[in-house]
């Protein structure tokens, strides 16, 4: 299809969120795009937690709810603070449309697809193995068979962006700055999980866990209900896993025995297994997002918001900011830095860059914190509801005044003024 | 479970030669061996016998974190070929 220099106008590497709703928006402006995809089809190598969100998409795909492979409605957010044996739960539930569960072996596929009706050409099976450069631009991509030639290149290639690294955009990602995520998709037919999680057909429950077997560490589970199959997974930096010597796959299975999570999955078939990193260095390890000829978007550009769950839709505003870029490039017949860092621009006025500019001390702030934090209070808080709901002709009040006294006794009082420092901290960070 | 029981689900398309190769050198004087128990497949395996890893790269994820995790930062780390490797159909 492409004229026999195979020089066309965008190569985008990766057929996730954000390159195919860079690339399909690019060729709804009539420019040549080039699509590269190293799975068997776009979605195959891709793995989440489990949810679409509703107005991000809509802005891309105005039609999604009509057209897209859905599994449900999200109505409910179930915060899960697990002890070891005991939990405490603070449920949310609204019909306010915020997010869908989704498959994305299927998704993302329905999303290449309309990307490939907009005129897209999709090459898949395809894996580039570096950049070419001209100079001090990047020209085109080396795959394993031939090189293209483009005037831009946009890296959308996720979290471990071999290609970022290759040209310099970034360092060395360190063990701090990713999570480790291992999840399953547990088969159970569709009436048992309506029962289970008081839901109607079409409707969805989300788990937010905390604690459990991620006691002390930096991890946190989560739980998606798809038609007819729960998705329960977790993700723990990568820096916690190597110092506690666990294998990723016990946290899992330990967090499966749960006696809060065992009967919501129990009878089930496992469907699939599967694991992916979660780029969570955050504002402050955000690369250098443009060069002469190549913008970086996604997860390659470590745009995740892990406190809200948000990922996929900060994807595909980074890949719609970048075709605006880009197409503001070709008006303009100029395709350097200069030129493409109006992305980076567009970024920093979109919630993309604000909501990680909020949270930019919150990893730094959970890292040195994390015992109190990920441990001691969640222990807290159940032990609370333990005493508030036990019944043992104890006086309520020496109950009370047993509980707030070991708040100052259970640990040195400096670790509670450590943490009540920590927290100032944070939340002026975040709200000033 | 047992993880092989986890692999089972998954479909693979495994290559002839590995993608995933570390400069056996200095495996040998590393200390930590994350590898060993951070990869979620299970890939690496010190055999003592041979002072050598082995490498299951046929059950590779492809997720990454050996790559990072590696202490000597020594683990040359490809993406498989195009028609390679792992495909996730519920991820």
């Amino acid at each position: 299809m492409l004229n026999k220099d195979n020089k066309t106008d965008v190569i985008v590497v990766g057929g996730g969120p954000a390159g195919i709703t860079c690339a399909m928006l690019l060729a709804k402006s009539g420019k040549e795009v080039v699509l590269i995809e190293r799975g068997l089809f776009a979605g195959s190598k891709n793995v989440f937690g489990g949810a679409i969100y509703t107005q991000p998409t809509k802005e891309i795909f105005p039609d999604f709810e009509k057209e897209a492979p859905l599994e449900r409605r999200n109505i409910e957010h179930n915060f899960m603070i697990l002890g070891e044996d005991d939990s405490t739960t603070i449920s949310y539930r609204k019909d306010d449309n915020v997010s869908y569960s989704v498959v994305r072996g299927k998704f993302d596929r329905w999303m290449a697809q309309k990307a490939k009706e907009a005129g897209v050409i999709l090459v898949e099976q395809t894996v580039v193995r570096e950049l070419i450069k001209n100079g001090t631009k990047v020209a085109g991509v080396r795959t394993e068979l031939e090189d293209y030639y483009a005037d831009v290149v946009v890296l959308a290639d996720g979290v471990n962006s071999l290609l970022a690294k290759q040209i310099g955009l970034r360092k060395e990602i360190e063990p701090k700055d990713v999570a480790l995520s291992v999840k399953e998709v547990i088969k159970l037919d569709k009436d048992t999980i309506n029962q289970r999680f008081n839901l109607q057909d079409g409707e969805g429950a989300i788990g937010e866990i905390f604690g459990g077997p991620m006691l002390e560490i930096l991890g946190l589970g989560f739980m998606y209900t798809n038609t007819d199959c729960v998705t329960i997974g977790l993700g723990i930096t990568l820096d916690d896993l190597i110092e506690c010597k666990y294998r990723p796959f016990e946290f899992l299975e330990r967090l499966k025995q749960h006696p809060k999570i065992a009967p919501l999955i129990e009878g089930g078939t496992l469907k699939e297994y599967s694991a992916h990193l979660i780029p969570e260095g955050g504002y402050k390890k955000i690369p250098q997002l443009c060069d002469n000829g190549v913008i970086v978007v996604g997860d390659a550009a470590m745009l995740v918001n892990n406190l809200h769950w948000e990922g996929t839709n900060l994807a595909m505003i980074s890949g719609k900011l970048c075709a605006e870029t880009i197409i503001e490039a070709f008006n303009k017949k100029n395709f350097s830095r200069k030129m493409l860092s109006l992305y980076e621009k567009k970024l920093k006025d979109s919630f993309v860059m604000k909501d990680l500019k909020t949270y930019k001390d919150l990893m730094d702030i959970a890292h040195q914190r994390k015992k109190a934090f990920m441990g001691y209070y969640l222990r807290k808080i159940n032990s609370f509801f333990e005493m508030f709901t036990s019944v043992n002709s104890v006086p309520k009040k020496e109950g009370y005044h047993k509980f707030i006294k070991s708040i100052f006794t259970d640990r040195k009082l400096s670790e509670l003024f450590k943490d009540v420092w920590a927290l100032i901290k944070l939340v002026w960070s975040i709200l000033v | 479970m047992n993880l092989d029981k986890k692999l089972y689900t998954l479909k693979y398309s495994p290559d002839t030669q590995s993608h995933l190769n570390p400069d056996s050198e200095q495996c040998k004087t590393c200390v930590s061996r994350n590898c060993t128990y951070i990869c979620p497949a299970g890939v690496y395996e010190w055999n003592e016998e041979k002072n050598e890893l082995i490498i299951n790269f046929e059950n590779c994820l492809e997720c990454g974190a050996c790559r990072i995790a590696c202490e000597k930062g020594c683990i040359d780390w490809q993406y498989p070929k195009g028609t390679k490797g792992v495909t996730f159909k519920q991820g």
